[in-house]
């Protein structure tokens, strides 16, 4: 059997990966797959702490996390794409009117 | 399910039947009637604001450990209710007069509030987290809601990405501090936490926690999004949401920090001296920023950073444990009230001045007194009362602050320090406008003031909170302090 640390470690590594990636990519749709890698990973951490705990609490977690996850899903792209229409770009850098 | 379950869960029952009804109800509305779904709603608040108040038995497991109906959740449930009616009595003529008026705006007004209550009255992670998006998402929509322009939709964009980033780290952290503990119930967590030792992967968790409510509540270094996002919203969700997200930040700020975490042991010192470095930068940093801000909207955001920093003086103090704790927990009650009534009126009079599509600088309110001396000077109570000056609800609102931490050892005296000098910083900018107001010619015979009643309405309530809270507070500080008998034990 796998031990659990090692989910655990692929899990945080994932996530990194996603925070990296939010932070540093100028794409808003690769920003947002990257926070959706970030929920992903938490949610690998759930079901690896609940094994390893031996309870259902962070398995039941998982699926609330899909659920909002699917929320931010509908919301995010709907903004990305009224965004797209007047500026033909989804590029966070060209999003610059507000500054002060 | 039990009975006792519905009924503490019924203040927030209303809020969600409401919402669903005014978006059905917008189906069938004539465009010229979209009002009404204004007045709807603000008598549904008002009977959840009831239902709030007829709730007496305490319940701090209802709904299996899900929700805490107590009197900390009614005073939270009191305070968003009241911010979702201010805002909605000042947005209905408003929108109307920016041509944004639509039944959607309503429903996902109450949405949020319904969200931010849940973040109150939370007894479990879970609850918290969901409370957050179920705050966050219609904020989302709402600050884009000006769809043709787009100011309005970066801020709406740069608000999701922030915002959704936020709320995955905040989540990373109930995990690993699940991982930790073996359970997200806040009670059985505080119980565990008094009898274990600190390990790395708790405090990881706790400081992701706080890293995913610092960037609700916009605390220094989370804040990067606040200036932009209150600057390109529409005014009515710029008010809104900078009072009604603070709300529930600091109200899942204190559920989980000042009631779940232990006090008085090593874990609560690595905490406070945490959360008190991020009060101290956030005070520094809101203040001085904001006084080179022209454009009005934006020194609000920075104004209201630097009320976060004031709010996180009392959860950092509160670590100290004891009747410190008490009094902390009951200071920031406190705060949030006053800072609901003067940040809502603040942003009340700069709705009714805005024209259309353009946000409005220092330099537009010069000579306003002369032409509008009721407005001016209900702008200039609430510039006042922001600056901490007395008679107003600012001024005791910092006082118990600073009280509470000066009673809370060296981390605490350094704090209040810290806070009243930015304070006195924060003066020269608040009082420029007010300096503005009054001696200042009026360059242009612009902007009008465009008088509605629902809204002169909604200041008058304002104006009135500042004023009551400024000159008879122990009436309301004694019922913020009912909250201590959940404090101390």
């Amino acid at each position: 059997m796998i031990p659990s640390i090692d989910y655990l470690l692929l899990s945080a590594a994932l996530f990194s990966i996603g925070a990296a990636g939010a932070l540093l990519r100028r794409n808003a749709l690769i920003v947002f797959i990257s926070i959706e890698l970030m929920l992903n990973a938490v949610n690998l951490s759930f079901v690896a702490f609940a094994r390893q705990l031996g309870d259902m609490t962070g398995q039941v977690y998982v699926f609330f996390v899909l659920v909002v996850a699917a929320a931010e899903v509908v919301v995010g792209l709907a903004i990305i794409v009224s965004i797209y229409r007047t500026r033909a770009s989804v590029d966070v850098d060209d999003a610059d009117n507000l500054r002060g | 399910m039990t009975t006792s379950d519905l009924i503490a869960l019924s203040p927030e029952l209303i809020v969600t039947v409401l919402a669903l009804l005014v978006l059905v109800l917008d189906l069938f509305l004539p465009p010229e009637r979209k009002a009404w779904l204004s007045r709807i709603s603000l008598l549904g608040l008002l009977a959840a604001l009831v239902a709030n108040a007829l709730i007496h038995e305490p319940n701090p497991q209802a709904w299996q450990g899900m929700l805490a109906s107590d009197a900390i959740s009614g005073y939270f449930n009191f305070v968003m209710l009241l911010i979702a009616a201010l805002s909605l009595m000042l947005s209905s003529d408003y929108l109307q007069r920016q041509g944004l008026e639509r039944g959607e705006y309503y429903a996902l007004l109450l949405t949020s509030t319904l969200g931010a209550m849940l973040m109150g009255s939370s007894a479990d992670l879970l609850m918290v987290f969901l409370g957050l998006e179920t705050l966050s998402i219609p904020l989302y929509i709402l600050s884009g809601f000006a769809r043709g322009q787009s100011r309005s939709q970066e801020a709406s964009l740069k608000y999701f990405l922030l915002g959704a980033f936020s709320s995955a780290v905040f989540l990373y952290g109930i995990a690993l501090v699940y991982g930790a503990t073996g359970t997200t119930n806040l009670a059985a967590l505080s119980q565990q936490l008094g009898t274990m030792s600190a390990s790395p992967l708790l405090l990881a968790g706790a400081g992701l926690l706080l890293v995913g409510l610092g960037f609700k509540a916009a605390a220094v270094p989370f804040h990067t999004w606040a200036p932009d996002v209150y600057e390109g919203a529409p005014t009515s969700v710029t008010a809104f949401m900078a009072v009604m997200a603070k709300a529930g930040a600091f109200g899942a700020l204190l559920r989980v920090f000042m009631l779940a975490l232990p006090q008085q042991s090593q874990l609560a010192s690595d905490w406070g001296l945490l959360v008190g470095v991020l009060a101290a930068l956030t005070m520094i940093l809101g203040n001085f920023v904001a006084l080179v801000q022209l454009d009005l909207k934006r020194m609000m955001a920075y104004s209201s950073i630097a009320h976060a920093g004031y709010l996180l003086v009392a959860v950092a103090v509160s670590a100290a444990g004891g009747e410190t704790a008490g009094l902390a927990t009951s200071s920031l009650l406190f705060y949030l009230l006053a800072y609901t009534f003067m940040t809502l009126g603040a942003f009340g009079v700069l709705l009714l001045l805005e024209r259309q599509g353009e946000n409005l600088a220092l330099n537009d309110l010069a000579g306003l007194a002369l032409r509008h001396p009721l407005a001016s000077a209900a702008m200039a109570l609430f510039m006042i009362s922001m600056a901490g000056l007395p008679p107003t609800a600012g001024f005791f609102a910092k006082f118990y602050v600073f009280s509470a931490a000066l009673s809370a050892g060296n981390l605490g005296l350094v704090l209040a320090l810290i806070g009243v000098l930015t304070s006195v910083v924060s003066v020269y900018y608040y009082l420029r406008v007010v300096y503005y107001l009054y001696m200042r010619p009026a360059a242009v015979e612009r902007p009008i003031y465009a008088s509605s009643s629902w809204a002169t309405a909604a200041l008058v309530i304002a104006a009135l909170g500042v004023l009551v809270l400024g000159i008879l507070p122990a009436p309301v500080f004694a019922w913020t302090q009912q909250a201590l008998a959940l404090v101390l034990p």
